[in-house]
């Protein structure tokens, strides 16, 4: 490979051709400060617009100063990262920023998050330049179900923009106004529910300050725990045990289970489940519907919709109702597991705890906001009775348990309460991409061929690209299995189909990169793709080692089923653990 | 015989009516009014050396004529046919008289080569066009030349884009050519944005054809079939004409496959702007032309790389196209010839404000602003006292009286703190307000920034709120060093032209009339009385009469005085309303 | 139209147009057309150039004389606009300045029939390629 010579800041570097100069002075130890820049390898993606001017270096002899994380390096190039030029040039558009920024930084929910306070800490800026009185753009605050606007924190950086519109295609959010008034906001400058946007969050997570928050929720659990007449149940998504240790100091990748459960328990839970223990109860459903339409199809019946989409992800369901409305039928019914857990605490668990359903409050640990959305869908309510209560993050759980006073890193590990606790690694990797088939794959595989399935992992649906398609072998017929996540690949996939380029049974489609491991409730990971790898591989390492890792085979689901659904698509199951889609014509 | 005396206000200022009558006067008791008639003319643009006074037919140019000088003028010349050669224009170099204008250098000052065509032909007519040369050069570079060769004339010639930054054309299309595509594009950048310039439209109306004959040599030498105007929409005959001149054109088959029975096929479409000022930088005009927010983004990759649709794009402005033709017809060489050094052929400026002869001009790269502005501007109006010009639109500096004699070109602009830009020229007298100038630039600016880049979205929002304190009065010394501060950093740190160039007004007032600025932050001073907020107004005991109307309107009371005795304005109340200014029957209030 | 096909075919359109715009501009037969150009860009349209070139078509039709009238492009004396300039033949083009209906009439009464210079004329300032 080519390779270029350079010095930054006196300095030899060696680098290859078409490096820039951010990504250089990395290498050799420089860190310049940036903000607009994104990196998300993971995702091929590199939003560098090169806007904010924060990473401004000196080169000898050019006119004017450059950004660093969007200039090339060239041959014999001296960068001066701190000349005093580039210092007062940074200080000073840092202090712009912060004129137009308002000064809340103690209650915002982003403090400590804040890559601008960041900035303003490492620059030691300890006033600002500006005549009293300086114009505030100010804007009309959006509050949605998953999510919050509070533009008035926008350094249109436009990260949200590049996530909305590339990578999801979801196309919700740009850029609006010119000048002083330029912002990032819903065309029209609509509310955010008016929008097309499916609450996936991906754009909470890639915010740098307060400007895109998730709507909390801690108070209203916290509320319903300290009431005595209300009978709180838990339960945990698949992908928050391999980020949640991450908030508290532990390296990604670290499966904190036991400690989440005791925290939980500690907190005043009355009963701490399992939403893994739903995943299950998913594939079942799910599995035997795919089953059901796979055997229809090959026995010749043309009226089958193939292929079958998962429909976990709720901001997937929003992306479809959306953009595919002449597709409703094609999905699965199957309600997600978080809404699955819902109806089943409310009715079967009710019942055998002796709780009134009024009486009891279903809180779910997610690591989304579309979650959020999900639990207050109509549908989803009995009565006007949500099934879900209410649905909080990653990081919500976390400030639960700082505000609980609670030491996690000194806790005992519990397991979970049953029956709703029991789970198996299939429901378990229902976390990342790929996950949510490999699971029904194991099942479906033992129903459709009647045998025993010796090899459960497998490989060929694991991993980070963006689609992946394998074909799995049912004992000589082969099953075309499709994986998608981030909508936007979802977009590619659906476009394909819709132009019979594929021949597809069955298709996993999740909205968030690398599945909910990357999802906008889990703690910040800035486009790390070594954090997501690291999660990845907690949720398949502790896969492994579970002793069941079939969902049907999970003794509490199959007592389920003797007791009280009877048998997968039932009538009763219908009625729980189904639903159906809705066109949004208002988008 | 006709004696044409000039009646714009120089010469008027200099007793030409009194001339008017003289001759007259003289013509009566010669008997000769029968034979010769005065006529009282427009500016003649020569007001240094005015009063004129032309004889026609013979064209002999009388200069500095006063009155006594008639009944000479009348004798000597009319009756008798002599010239009066001590009133003849005397040529600087040599001190030889010239009695005929046509050889005087002043009317070699302007010189048109873009604006060739403009008022001589119909532009709604292909035909004059081509009566004018119109298409040969088109028909030359695809029959006889090749790519390489055509584009090594261009480059011959030395000519640099017009649309403000000056790159040379010629390397443009080289670079251009040189990437591989399947398809690429030839763009035109008509998105005038400058207040008060207007050269582009004037070419687009009076001589379309000449920007498509050049959009299509373009197109044969860097190798693209397709050509784009992005044109404002708030230029409704310029379109019209245009979409007249493209139909005629195609019609001629000068447009199309094959022209010329060449294997060289051209068309062009147009596409329509909004008017945003920004989007006359060239990535932010292709984002608009693609349907996107009308933005810039960060160069390289360069238009010629990755522009429309991705695909290698020159985008050139229509004075540039406009030369393009000439350089053809008349021979790189010959256009060479022009202009300065670095700086080749013409500038077409839109010479406005305090000036005589408001207008469009073009003159060769090299001459001085005092030419322009003297000469051919026909010096400042109402014979006050020249302040400052601004020159390269909303973003320029401000140049004084001390580059009045500055050869002017792309480099010596630049060097002098402003710039060429699309050749707005905008001239200040004693009575304008530098602070004010600086704001007013300032709040086309903050209107016009896309808001994309820190400096320019923020920045410019805060330097024009030091710029109001400080027009209001309320500035201190600190409030100039950081407007400095700021001004260098928006300079250094924008993303595009429009920002790295907006702090232009502000640093050229900084920096010649510094004086100006602390006046108003130490002395709460304004000395062209522009800012009302630091007038000062005083009742002149010896005028006033003390009728007390003053101080019955005064909103706050600020004066006093017994009726019948002077009064007087209290300054530590006085709000500056101007009401007592406005009511006082006796002139008796001053302003400072 | 035809098209033009070749170098050969432009250079004889170009004669043809020649020849007529030499009747047009360059004669000095006094039988030959007096030339009338209006400017009429934005800005001389924006001073009510269209109104004068109106004007100016009826009162040489109603006086019958042997001229044309054309619309051309921008000649720069925004100052001065609507401009008007008369070439007629033998004689160099004069530019008339702020020409209103009033004084077109006056141009073609005065200037064009009885060969009488009228107040307002601009002397051209520019030599043109």
């Amino acid at each position: 490979m080519e390779t270029i010579k350079l010095t930054i800041d006196n300095r030899q570097v060696e680098v290859p051709k078409g490096t820039t100069i951010l990504q250089a002075a990395h290498q050799a130890g420089i860190n310049i400060p940036s903000l607009c820049y994104m990196n998300l390898p993971h995702l091929a993606q590199e939003h560098k617009p090169g806007s904010c001017r924060v990473c401004v270096v000196e080169i000898p002899g050019r006119k004017n100063l450059v950004p660093a994380c969007a200039t090339e390096c060239a041959d014999g190039m001296t960068v001066l990262s701190h000349s005093l030029r580039a210092i007062n040039a940074r200080r000073t558009v840092v202090e712009l920023l912060l004129s137009d920024h308002p000064k809340d930084c103690l209650i915002c929910p982003s403090s400590g998050n804040c890559e601008l306070q960041k900035l303003s800490i490492t620059m030691g800026i300890r006033e600002i330049n500006s005549v009293e009185n300086a114009a505030m753009s100010t804007y009309r605050k959006d509050a949605s179900p998953a999510l919050n606007r509070n533009m008035d924190k926008c350094v249109m950086c436009r990260s949200c923009e590049t996530v909305c519109n590339e990578i999801q295609t979801v196309g919700a959010l740009s850029a609006v106004n010119r000048g002083f008034m330029s912002v990032v906001a819903p065309a029209f400058e609509q509310e955010l529910t008016d929008s097309p946007c499916t609450f996936c969050g991906q754009c909470v997570a890639v915010c740098p300050t307060g400007a895109l928050t998730a709507v909390d929720n801690t108070f209203h659990v916290i509320r319903a725990l300290a009431d005595p007449n209300k009978f709180v149940v838990v339960q945990t998504a698949p992908a928050v045990r391999a980020a949640l240790g991450e908030e508290f100091g532990y390296p990604p990748g670290t499966s904190v289970t036991g400690k989440m459960t005791a925290a939980l328990r500690s907190l005043g839970f009355d009963k701490v489940f399992d939403t893994d223990f739903a995943a299950d109860l998913t594939i079942m459903e799910e599995g035997t519907e795919l089953l059901d339409r796979i055997t229809r199809y090959l026995d010749g019946d043309k009226s089958v919709r193939l292929p079958i989409l998962t429909s976990c992800c709720p901001a997937w369901v929003n992306f479809f109702e959306t953009n595919y409305p002449d597709m409703l039928d094609v999905p699965s019914t199957a309600r997600s597991p978080q809404q699955m857990f819902g109806a089943i605490a409310k009715t079967y668990m009710a019942e055998k705890l002796g709780v009134k359903r009024e009486d009891m409050v279903v809180v779910s640990v997610m690591p989304c906001l579309a979650k959020k959305y999900e639990c207050q869908r109509d549908e989803f309510k009995v009565d006007g009775n949500p099934d879900v209560d209410y649905a909080i993050t990653t990081r919500e759980l976390a400030h639960l348990i700082k505000i609980g006073n609670i030491d996690f890193k000194t806790l005992k590990e519990e397991d979970f309460d049953r029956p709703m606790g029991e789970s198996t690694g299939a429901g378990l990797i229902f976390g990342v991409t790929g996950g949510v088939i490999e699971a029904a794959t194991r099942t479906a595989y033992e129903l459709f061929t009647g045998k025993k399935l010796e090899k459960v992992d497998f490989h060929e649906l694991r991993g980070m690209e963006g689609i992946r398609t394998a074909s799995v072998n049912f004992d000589g017929t082969y099953i075309h299995i499709g994986i998608a996540h981030t909508l936007g690949n979802a977009r590619k996939l659906l476009d394909g189909i819709r132009k019979g380029m594929y021949n597809f049974h069955a298709i996993e489609i999740m909205a968030c990169p690398g599945g909910c491991i990357g999802g906008g409730g889990q703690p910040l990971h800035r486009g790390n793709s070594i954090v997501l790898k690291a999660r990845m591989d907690s949720i398949y390492k502790e896969d492994f080692n579970k002793p069941i890792r079939k969902s049907h085979e999970n003794p509490e689901i199959i007592k389920l089923y003797e007791d009280f659904l009877g048998k997968p698509l039932s009538e009763k199951s219908h009625k729980l653990l189904h639903t159906h889609y809705f066109s949004h014509p208002k988008k | 015989m006709q004696l044409l005396v000039c009646g714009g206000t120089g010469c008027r200022a200099s007793a030409s009516a009194t001339i008017v009558e003289k001759l007259n006067e003289s013509l009566k008791a010669h008997q000769l009014t029968e034979e010769a008639q005065v006529v009282t003319t427009g500016c003649f643009g020569f007001c240094e050396k005015g009063p004129i006074v032309k004889v026609i037919p013979d064209n002999t140019f009388y200069t500095q004529v006063k009155p006594e000088d008639a009944e000479e003028i009348v004798a000597e010349h009319i009756l008798k046919g002599r010239k009066v050669s001590r009133l003849l224009y005397e040529n600087p170099e040599n001190q030889e008289h010239i009695a005929d204008s046509r050889h005087m250098g002043f009317y070699q000052k302007q010189m048109r080569i873009a604006l060739r065509n403009c008022g001589v032909i119909d532009p709604e007519n292909i035909d004059e066009y081509i009566g004018r040369d119109g298409y040969s050069a088109l028909a030359q570079v695809v029959t006889d030349l090749t790519p390489e060769q055509a584009i090594a004339m261009v480059k011959q010639s030395g000519l640099r884009g017009r649309g403000g930054a000056g790159f040379p054309t010629g390397l443009k299309w080289e670079i251009t050519s040189k990437f591989s595509s399947d398809q690429k594009y030839v763009v035109c950048n008509a998105d005038e944005g400058d207040p008060g310039a207007f050269m582009d439209r004037s070419i687009l109306e009076g001589d379309p054809n000449s920007i498509i004959e050049a959009m299509a040599i373009c197109g044969y030498c860097i190798g693209a079939t397709k050509g784009l105007v992005y044109i404002r929409a708030e230029y409704p005959l310029a379109i019209k004409r245009l979409e007249i001149a493209i139909a005629q054109a195609r019609e001629y088959g000068l447009l199309g496959d094959n022209i010329f029975g060449s294997k060289f096929s051209f068309d062009m479409e147009l596409r329509y702007g909004a008017g945003a000022f920004v989007c006359g930088e060239e990535t932010a005009l292709i984002a608009s032309m693609e349907g996107k927010r009308g933005e810039p983004r960060v160069k390289p990759p360069f238009p010629a790389e990755s522009g429309y649709m991705q695909k290698p794009t020159n985008v050139n402005n229509v004075e540039t196209f406009a030369n393009v033709p000439v350089i053809f017809l008349k021979g790189p060489e010959w256009y060479s010839s022009i202009g300065t050094e670095k700086s080749k052929g013409t500038k077409v400026f839109a010479l406005a404000g305090k000036i005589n002869n408001v207008g469009l001009i073009e003159v060769p790269m090299g001459i001085t602003l005092r030419e322009i502005i003297y000469e051919i501007g026909g010096g400042i109006k109402n014979g006050k006292k020249f302040k400052a010009v601004q020159t390269g639109g909303p973003s320029g500096g401000c140049l004084t009286e001390a580059h009045l004699d500055t050869p002017i070109d792309f480099d010596s602009l630049v060097a002098a703190g402003s710039m060429m830009g699309s050749g707005g020229m905008i001239v200040m007298d004693e009575d304008d307000c530098m602070v004010s100038i600086a704001k007013f630039y300032l709040e086309f600016i903050v209107e016009e920034s896309c808001g994309k880049c820190t400096p320019c979205r923020i920045g410019n929002k805060r330097m024009l709120e030091i710029l109001e304190k400080i027009t209001q009065g309320k500035g201190n010394m600190e409030d100039l060093d950081h407007l400095r501060n700021l001004a260098y950093v928006i300079k250094d740190t924008s993303l595009c032209g429009l920002g790295q160039s907006s702090p232009n007004p502000v640093l050229s007032t900084l920096e010649n009339f510094y004086d100006e600025y602390v006046a108003h932050v130490k002395d709460k001073r304004c000395f062209a009385k522009k800012c009302k907020a630091l007038a000062r107004y005083t009742i002149d005991p010896d005028v006033c009469t003390g009728c007390t109307i003053c101080a019955r309107n005064c909103p706050v009371e600020a004066i006093t005085g017994e009726k019948r005795e002077p009064h007087f304005i209290h300054q530590e109340i006085c709000i500056h309303c101007g009401v007592c200014y406005q009511k006082c029957k006796f002139n008796a209030i001053n302003v400072e | 139209m035809t098209k033009i096909k070749s170098l050969d075919d432009l250079r004889q359109k170009k004669q043809q147009l020649e020849q007529s715009m030499d009747i047009r501009e360059k004669s000095d037969h006094p039988e030959n057309l007096v030339q009338i150009k209006v400017a009429m860009a934005t800005c001389g349209i924006a001073s009510g150039a269209r109104t004068v070139m109106n004007a100016l078509v009826e009162k040489i039709k109603k006086e019958n004389i042997p001229a044309v009238v054309t619309q051309t492009g921008c000649m720069g004396y925004c100052y001065a606009e609507p401009t008007v300039e008369v070439t007629k033949p033998g004689f160099d083009p004069v530019v008339f300045s702020y020409v209103d209906v009033k004084k077109a009439e006056e141009i073609v009464d005065k200037y064009i029939l009885n060969n009488e210079l009228i107040d307002g004329i601009l002397p051209a300032n520019y030599q043109t390629i």
